[in-house]
């Protein structure tokens, strides 16, 4: 038998595109519970990054957070969230153990890049805010912030992916999203399944990639766009941070 | 692999009978496996990332397509590639293997031919009037002298794999994960918090290992005498 054409009519099935657990329900779980982690880590990473990158101080708890961040792995967070409520067959306990899990996952890569981008701003364009009678809250935000934004949206994109593609292994605890289908399938060994739902996965990965290299070329000014912010400018930065 | 667990406290985060008890046939044999698909990983990483990088630091236009190409794997969250494989390979150690692999790759990659990349002209020159040809050029002074950040990328892609490990549990992988999965299975929070703590230990031990080859790789940059 042919696993490739079996998988195929899987995902061409009608009866896979409708209802709760069809396709477009998981994808639209999957993107909810990866954008709620993102917004929960974007407001506490984000101001904390920013301005002490601004102030240029703490550098070495910027780095240690990224290191224990890539130390912990995101699939123990994710069990041990779970353990947390001891409510017997309470049926958030999926979904909120997974949003405690990417939350923790979303924060070292957007704190690490907002600092390092807020840190990296050249002394001279920070000496000719100041001269032009900035105050320091205005020269974060007006001259700073521009300039550094390449290496914080990179940060974001990081978190981005991570968060999505990590979000699968909630099917583990319960959650729903498109990891459901592989998690099933592979309890019920229908391979058709597990290797559909790997298709899935794997596109909504790449799509979202290229949407986020797309909106990153737009909201970055000409003018401080770098040939590729997405490699490593120092020490800092942590655009290899942890595939999940 | 079996959990008694009628005997342990399964409310408690850490119960410490259950480790003394279950240290030798289920806590250590997982440590282990988890050691080996890591260990193993990197090295046949290190043995398809050294070649390729050599030959995209040598021959530039080679290198976009290599960094998209092993861009385009790491992308791939590592349910996704695992899944895609067991119809082919199984329940199998293969099965894990390739996709921990192709993660160390970008890693690997990068660092090798940023290495290479910021070995000064001025060694290479002096090592072409010594007589250094090709091949011997490369393999003792260049590659020495992009040891340390090559071993940056090691340091990095082994403790991303050990993490990744936990994952291959749910194809059948004996594992720290697996020691976690089973506590998840039965409620028992002890083999959870045991998996993590013992995954992040090994993580933690690594890197220092690692950190302290990578000091030794580059003698020049250390400011006191050895």
């Amino acid at each position: 038998m042919n696993l490739l054409a079996d998988a195929f009519s899987w995902l061409t099935d009608p009866d896979q595109w409708s209802g709760s657990t069809g396709i477009p329900a998981r994808t639209v779980e999957q993107l909810r519970y990866s954008a709620a982690a993102l917004v929960a880590a974007a407001v506490l990473a984000l101001p904390v990054g920013l301005w002490l990158g601004h102030l240029r101080r703490f550098g070495q708890v910027a780095i240690n957070v990224g290191n224990v961040g890539r130390a912990v792995p995101s699939f123990a967070v994710i069990l041990l969230a779970s353990q947390i409520w001891a409510i017997e067959e309470w049926p958030l306990v999926g979904p909120v153990s997974l949003f405690l899990a990417l939350t923790l996952l979303a924060i070292p890569p957007m704190l690490i890049n907002a600092y390092t981008g807020m840190s990296e701003v050249p002394d001279d364009l920070r000496d000719a805010a100041r001269g032009m009678g900035f105050s320091g809250m205005g020269q974060a935000l007006r001259v700073e912030l521009p300039v550094s934004l390449p290496l914080v949206l990179a940060g974001i994109r990081i978190s981005t992916l991570q968060v999505v593609a990590t979000a699968t292994l909630g099917a583990v605890v319960g959650a729903g999203g498109l990891g459901r289908y592989i998690v099933d399938g592979l309890a019920v060994r229908d391979n058709a399944r597990v290797l559909a739902g790997a298709i899935l996965v794997a596109a909504l990965a790449l799509i979202i990639e290229g949407l986020l290299a797309v909106v990153q070329r737009i909201a970055v000014s000409p003018g401080v766009r770098r040939t590729d912010v997405t490699r490593p400018a120092g020490r800092l930065s942590g655009s290899t941070s942890s595939a999940s | 692999m079996l959990i008694a667990q009628a005997r342990y406290e399964r409310d408690a985060w850490l119960d410490w009978s259950w480790v003394a008890d279950r240290w030798g046939d289920t806590v250590y044999p997982a440590l282990r496996e988890h050691l080996i698909l890591t260990m193993l990983t990197m090295v046949i990483g290190i043995v398809l990332a050294m070649p390729v990088a050599v030959l995209a630091a040598r021959k530039r236009w080679l290198y976009p397509p290599v960094l998209s190409a092993t861009g385009i794997l790491y992308t791939i969250p590592s349910l996704a590639l695992l899944a895609l494989l067991v119809p082919y390979t199984g329940l199998s150690r293969t099965t894990a293997l390739i996709p921990l692999v192709s993660y160390t790759l970008l890693i690997l990659i990068r660092n090798t031919v940023a290495g290479l990349d910021a070995v000064p002209a001025e060694a290479v020159e002096a090592a072409t009037g010594m007589g250094y040809r090709g091949g011997q050029r490369l393999l003792r002074v260049e590659l020495p002298l992009a040891l340390p950040s090559i071993l940056a990328g090691v340091r990095i892609a082994t403790v991303t794999t050990i993490g990744l490990v936990t994952v291959t549990s749910l194809i059948g992988q004996d594992n720290l994960g697996q020691l976690m999965l089973d506590g998840f299975g039965l409620r028992f929070r002890t083999p959870i918090v045991v998996g993590t703590a013992l995954a992040v230990l090994l993580a933690v031990a690594a890197d220092a290992a690692l950190y302290g080859l990578q000091r030794l790789s580059a003698p020049w940059t250390r400011t006191k005498p050895a």
